[in-house]
């Protein structure tokens, strides 16, 4: 599967180094509409400073290369385990050439053996479609907004949060707030209503597959989308948590449906080196086109 | 914009204020997880590592190894600082640290370690990886690689013009407690 290989290894190069357009847009609108003169305006001077210095050297945008995360869309009888060794043997080139830092950990011996691969790492998750074509995304998901995710369980007495749409936006204001500085912002939120545990967070990451500027099919959710990201540019957090405008990017939600005893909301924070890319290959494996 | 070159001078540090902004001349260590719980737990820096007056920076680079045997820093952005809480007062205390480099600030206990001790919580911008490496100049040496790995290990880098701003200075002020105190007022209005 050679032709595989390389086709990886410049998915996540190009996710690395480059930042979508979608993203890249709204960073940009952010920068005008901070007020001049202030350390919000100086960070994101130098986000735009660093961003046109990734692509153009093709090195990390952040150093924090972070959980490298694929999903994977692709034809009935596609043979997962051989795409999953090609992913790992992928990771491991691109970590050599310096696309990737050697940034994966084993939890028990704390090692680091520099390959970054390892139980888990990378995450593959495939979903079949009736299609001959194979679509790639790639999320790489640093750690400092990784840390600043949360998950609230409702009734949350403490911030007043009932079962309803409401109680959904108390506590998803409730992430924003206590992110702030942590994860760097101007951030994008991914969420989930409903779900187990596990779901929950899965179904919130799969979120920042959407672009920026896409709008929710369902009203009361494409409502709330519009709320979050409204009030929480309000807050006066702004970039780096230094105070200003632009607090979020994005707020992208989703609901999945529950058990009774279970209200989880699930949100997961994206910093603004918002690295996500994906292609589409043709049948010999290479890439055919972009889906950012 | 203040020049910092190190060693820093306690008078220096205690002349800044949160808000200012601020270029980095000299020699940074970088030192995060791994480094500050080996600290707190009573180990022992090697003997070329010398922290005082100097900065210690909450950064894992990555680092190419060169054909002729030296580093090259291709990215080098600062990780979140808050992890290291539990420790920092007291690292700032043993070592004459003047200043931390972080991202998202620190808590009550750092503030108070800096105020008791003359040293400034520095924040550099988050993911800005590319900007930062370009500031390194030459990666001086590593220690502690082979217990630690690459990102935790303790590099030292020699800097010019590396930017940050003032986010907690030596007289008990932070920022973050400001914008959080203010942001959450907000957010109280608005639900």
């Amino acid at each position: 599967m050679a032709s595989l290989l390389d086709s990886l290894i410049e998915l996540i190069r190009r996710t690395s180094a480059e930042l979508p357009e979608d993203v890249n847009a709204a960073l940009v609108r952010s920068l005008e509409a901070e007020k001049k003169g202030t350390i919000a305006e100086s960070a994101l001077k130098l986000i735009e400073r660093n961003i046109e210095l990734a692509k153009r050297k093709s090195q990390p945008i952040c150093q924090d290369t972070g959980s490298v995360i694929f999903y994977v869309e692709c034809p009935l009888g596609l043979d997962q385990l051989a795409f999953e060794e090609t992913a790992r043997e992928a990771v491991q080139q691109a970590t050599k050439k310096g696309y990737l830092r050697q940034n994966s950990v084993d939890s028990i011996t704390g090692k680091n053996d520099g390959t970054n691969t390892g139980p888990g790492a990378p995450a593959v998750h495939f979903h079949q479609h009736r299609s001959p074509e194979t679509n790639i995304r790639l999320i790489l998901k640093g750690g400092g907004c990784e840390n600043v995710g949360a998950q609230y369980s409702l009734p949350a007495e403490k911030l007043h949060a009932n079962r309803d749409l409401d109680g959904c936006r108390k506590v998803i204001l409730d992430a924003v707030l206590q992110a702030q500085g942590k994860g760097c912002g101007p951030g994008i939120l991914g969420v989930c209503i409903g779900g187990d545990r596990a779901t929950g967070y899965e179904f919130s990451k799969q979120q920042f597959l959407r672009k920026l500027d896409d709008r929710n099919p369902e009203p009361k959710l494409d409502a709330l989308e519009q709320d979050i990201l409204k009030t929480a540019n309000e807050l006066g957090i702004g970039p780096m948590g230094f105070g200003g405008k632009t607090t979020l990017l994005g707020v992208k939600i989703c609901a999945a449906n529950r058990v009774p005893a279970s209200y989880f909301v699930s949100v997961s924070y994206m910093c603004w080196a918002y690295r996500r890319q994906g292609v589409t290959l043709g049948a010999d494996s290479q890439i055919t086109g972009w889906l950012y | 914009m203040t020049t910092l070159t190190t060693p820093i001078s306690e008078a220096t540090i205690r002349a800044l204020k949160v808000g200012d902004e601020v270029q980095i001349n000299g020699t940074l260590y970088t030192g995060r997880d791994a480094v500050h719980k080996y600290l707190h737990e009573g180990g022992q820096l090697p003997p070329e590592v010398n922290l005082a007056g100097g900065l210690l920076y909450h950064c894992g680079p990555v680092m190419m190894k060169q054909d002729d045997g030296t580093w090259k820093c291709t990215a080098a952005g600062p990780t979140t600082s808050i992890r290291e809480e539990p420790y920092q007062a007291q690292i700032i205390g043993d070592f004459g640290l003047r200043g931390v480099i972080g991202k998202g600030g620190m808590g009550d206990q750092t503030l108070a370690g800096c105020q008791a001790h003359g040293c400034v919580y520095l924040h550099a911008i988050g993911g800005a990886a590319q900007v930062l490496a370009e500031c390194v100049t030459r990666v001086k040496g590593v220690y502690l690689l082979e217990q630690f790995g690459s990102p935790e290990a303790i590099w030292e880098l020699e800097v010019v013009n590396f930017p940050a701003v003032v986010t907690m200075d030596a007289h008990g002020n932070s920022l973050h407690r400001e914008v959080f105190a203010h942001s959450q007022a907000e957010l109280a209005k608005r639900l």
